[in-house]
């Protein structure tokens, strides 16, 4: 039975690929922009400025760094998950995309201590441009492991029942989804030396 | 869907835990040569570099960017000309 969607389990014949596939890229083509938006406020910003902190002197490494590890091995579960199921284990999947879910919420758990400690010292994005910019790219790309925490978690327990009403579909899915998410962790890869180390 | 067959991923698997550990080792690297407190440019080239080679892998391999069609390669080439553009204008402000 063919989805509602036209070229969604099958490659579209002009493009060589599922429209699901071929939207996800363009998606992730404007979140470029986005960040990029933000990565360019910053490098006005701190040019401009008379002082600007270094990030390893106001901002929690051993934290940031931990959670750099956190979010990458997310990146290597969610690939693994897709893998499951290419190679037709669907117990295998279940595990490796809870894992992933498991790790985006260590990484928010430790974001919210982050953040916590610098409101309790009174310090917030009105404090100085730095902050402004810290919590503002944090935040947003905070924000965006919380949506792939619900796409995954649909994917996980509701959605995961298209694994057996239409299998290809359901693949596309998982990888699109894992499309998105390196991508989130590709921008905290750039994120993290940009503002805690430099 | 994808042009992966069973066979290709279960080859894949050991490609991806290789990725892993490299993308962990310049995690530390990256946080080593930022304790030395080099000068601004070196700084700034180096830790662009590094991230640079951990996106680049995980671009490669984890998104599967190195064996996609054309339309995406295309796709992401345009958007790599008006990032470089979004950059670039910032030294104009």
């Amino acid at each position: 039975m063919s989805a509602l969607i036209p070229y969604i389990d099958e490659p579209h014949p002009v493009t060589g690929v599922t429209n699901g596939k071929f939207g996800t890229w363009l998606f992730l083509a404007s979140e470029v922009m986005l960040f990029g938006a933000l990565f360019s406020t910053y490098i006005v910003l701190r040019v401009a400025a008379k002082a600007w902190p270094h990030g390893y002197e106001v901002l929690n490494i051993p934290l940031a760094t931990f959670n750099t590890v956190v979010l990458i091995g997310s990146s290597v579960t969610m690939v693994m998950a897709w893998a499951s199921l290419k190679m037709n284990e669907f117990g295998k999947f279940k595990i490796y995309l809870s894992s992933t879910i498991l790790l985006a919420f260590v990484f928010l758990v430790v974001k919210y201590f982050e953040y916590s400690a610098k409101f309790h010292h009174g310090l917030s994005p009105a404090t100085s441009n730095f902050y402004a910019i810290y919590f503002t790219i944090t935040g947003l790309h905070g924000l965006h492991i919380l949506g792939g925490i619900v796409v995954n978690g649909y994917l996980l327990g509701p959605g995961s029942k298209m694994w057996n009403t239409h299998r290809e579909q359901f693949i596309g899915r998982i990888e699109c989804a894992g499309l998105y998410w390196h991508f989130v962790d590709l921008v905290w890869i750039f994120l993290f030396p940009v503002l805690y180390l430099l | 869907m994808s042009a992966h067959s069973a066979e290709d991923v279960r080859k894949s698997v050991k490609v991806y835990m290789m990725v892993f550990t490299i993308l962990m080792v310049l995690t530390f690297v990256t946080v080593a040569i930022s304790r030395i407190h080099l000068p601004t440019h070196w700084a700034v080239f180096l830790a662009l570099a590094v991230a640079g080679t951990k996106g680049t892998l995980v671009g490669l391999f984890f998104m599967h960017l190195s064996d996609e069609k054309r339309i995406i390669y295309g796709t992401l080439l345009l958007t790599l000309i008006f990032f470089i553009f979004l950059m670039a204008i910032s030294f104009f402000a």
